[in-house]
């Protein structure tokens, strides 16, 4: 459950980026959660409840985007989408890929008033 | 942010519902942080002191019960007159591992986690404060046995190594990919039990390469004593670049 750790960072950030606004509330905020980041969307929504509880962003929107998975050849250079850290190639079989996209963990927006 | 339990710590103000939410009032603004920043800054720090120690700092992590902590002691006891170690051992509860280490005579510190699923940049910063790190050759850090979370926290280490033993089955590295990609060295552990096991070795090391192509793996026994020089090969070789970089 690092997804604890993560939400409380995120509930922070909020706070922190809030009062830098001079927000008197937070309405909505949106995280970009990489397929391939190791992190549960879902658990991250169920810790927002429990981490927000009593501070400025209780009662907030959370907003999690899902960023698809995409990796590279290391033998014939091709883009293709994966959903898994473990996957072939589809256009050469090789077993050789390097993520490109999809380990994001990341806050990017909020509505405050 | 110390442990995943601070949510009631947390400093922020309450938020009062004694105004009304005006529509017009409301805006957007943008923050583009990672989530991991925090900890990554503080990784950052940790890295900057060891750099200045010329230290090799080692985050060893694996399921609980693959032999971490039997490892390091047969490693220190073999070593520690050659090599200058000291030791973070990490755990929700006990000094047990800690107790083993201390009887090698090198120096330990135990980090408890409490509810904590893993260690952080955090309390290791925290945790080699009493080490006299100018003199130590070697900062292996014994994270909290779990093939999951700890993958994601940077502590400021050189490299992640992961122990797997043969009584887990092969195909850990397809069932917990996260780590064994984060990892550049594989020990396999316990090789003196493969002749009882069904344990296919060749197949673990495919799948772990399915994972990490670039993933370096020793095969040993911390127990019988094979393979633990190609170890201590690596562990040399390792401070060598740390000399060189100096």
């Amino acid at each position: 459950m690092h997804e604890l750790s993560l939400t409380q960072s995120i509930v922070e950030l909020a706070i922190e980026h809030a009062h830098r606004e001079n927000a008197v509330a937070i309405r909505s905020i949106t995280v970009e959660i990489g397929a391939l980041s190791g992190v549960s969307a879902d658990a991250v929504e169920f810790a927002f409840d429990v981490c927000s509880r009593g501070t400025m962003a209780d009662g907030a929107r959370l907003e999690v985007l899902h960023i698809a998975g995409r990796g590279r050849c290391l033998e014939c250079h091709g883009e293709s989408e994966l959903e898994t850290l473990t996957y072939t190639c589809p256009r050469c079989g090789s077993l050789a890929l390097e993520t490109v996209q999809g380990q994001e963990m990341k806050f990017t927006e909020m509505e405050i008033d | 942010m110390c442990i995943d339990c601070g949510c009631s710590t947390d400093p922020g103000s309450l938020h009062h519902h004694d105004h009304k939410h005006d529509e017009k009032t409301s805006r957007t603004i943008r923050v583009e942080e990672d989530l991991l920043a925090k900890n990554n800054r503080l990784a950052a720090n940790n890295r900057i002191r060891f750099a200045a120690g010329q230290l090799l700092v080692l985050n060893l992590v694996s399921s609980p019960g693959s032999g971490k902590t039997s490892v390091l002691e047969r490693t220190l006891s073999d070593l520690k007159d050659k090599i200058d170690f000291a030791v973070l051992e990490g755990d929700q509860q006990t000094s047990n591992d800690a107790d083993r280490i201390a009887a090698t005579g090198v120096p330990v510190k135990q980090i408890n986690t409490g509810t904590g699923c893993h260690l952080d940049a955090h309390m290791v910063g925290h945790g080699v404060d009493d080490f006299d790190l100018p003199a130590t050759d070697i900062l292996m850090i014994e994270n909290v046995g779990n093939l999951v979370c700890p993958a994601s926290f940077d502590l400021g280490e050189d490299h992640k190594v992961v122990v797997l033993s043969v009584t887990e089955g092969e195909d850990k590295p397809l069932k917990y990919p996260q780590m064994f990609q984060a990892a550049e060295l594989m020990l396999i552990n316990k090789i003196d039990l493969l002749p009882y096991l069904r344990f296919d070795l060749q197949q673990c090391k495919a799948f772990a390469r399915q994972v990490n192509p670039r993933i370096e793996i020793i095969e040993l026994s911390c127990h019988s004593g094979e393979g633990m020089t190609a170890w201590y090969d690596w562990l040399h070789a390792g401070i060598e670049r740390k000399r060189m970089q100096a």
